[in-house]
């Protein structure tokens, strides 16, 4: 049994780049049996939306001092570094991550 | 409804080892062959570039190789394509999730596509180009458009 968790992808403009990004966490947390929720915006929406959310992943530098736990990565467009986060994606969904609120 | 690079590559739109200083000499000059192949308008190629300023598109992708995708909004689009170019010395491009970081480009993707879908298609498929580095090298090397299809058709 496992709650659902939402995760607020943002990118630039909140067209394409957070739409490959949200399906990619998606796809791998459902793999995991997480139950995730992703909603898209714009970097510059991220602290008005922030608030009901358990993680923010963008493409573009975030705003500092986000209530939230945030990571910035191209991982999902480039490939690079993609597995590693997935897995913190995972461990802070889950609770099991360092440094996780 | 996977898309492909090629289907969108605009023959005229490919330049093969452009010799371009910057960042904006390419978008410009790709952006005119865009113009002239009828798929933008002529506010295209400021827009990208103004674009491009505040949200670089540059994607590093590991062993100093990067790619760039710039793009603008459909409004500049007249019908879908997308040009390309490979530079003979890399230009300086910033960097997707850090604007402040300028990063060495290779390969130029520039974008003109008139919906969402295409958009996400599209950085689906390069996503899956730039994740196969062979192919990748090969394409920043090929000297013939037909090179260039056929890279870009080896996907599967």
């Amino acid at each position: 049994m496992s709650d659902r968790k939402i995760v607020l992808v943002a990118c630039g403009t909140a067209v394409a780049t957070s739409t490959v990004v949200a399906n990619s966490i998606e796809e791998e947390m459902s793999a995991r049996g997480i139950n995730v929720e992703t909603r898209q915006c714009k970097v510059t929406e991220v602290p008005s939306l922030v608030d009901g959310v358990d993680l923010v992943v963008s493409t573009t530098p975030l705003p500092s001092n986000l209530p939230k736990p945030a990571i910035v990565t191209l991982a999902f467009l480039t490939g690079i570094g993609r597995d590693q986060e997935i897995e913190k994606i995972a461990g802070i969904l889950t609770g099991k991550a360092a440094g996780a609120n | 409804m996977s898309i492909d690079i090629s289907d969108y590559l605009v023959p005229d739109g490919v330049v093969l080892g452009c010799d371009a200083v910057d960042a904006n000499e390419v978008i410009g000059l790709l952006a005119d062959h865009l113009q002239k192949a009828a798929v933008v308008k002529s506010s295209y190629g400021a827009a990208v570039i103004s674009r491009e300023a505040i949200m670089p598109t540059g994607l590093p992708l590991g062993d100093g190789f990067a790619v760039a995708v710039p793009h603008t909004d459909p409004e500049h689009v007249i019908s879908s394509g997308v040009a390309m170019a490979t530079l003979s010395k890399p230009v300086m491009f910033g960097s997707m999730d850090d604007p402040d970081k300028k990063i060495p480009v290779s390969v130029v993707f520039e974008l003109a596509l008139r919906s969402k879908d295409e958009q996400i298609e599209m950085l689906t498929a390069i996503g899956q180009l730039l994740q196969d580095e062979g192919r990748l090298r090969r394409l920043s090397s090929a000297s013939s458009i037909e090179e260039v299809t056929s890279i870009l058709n080896s996907t599967y």
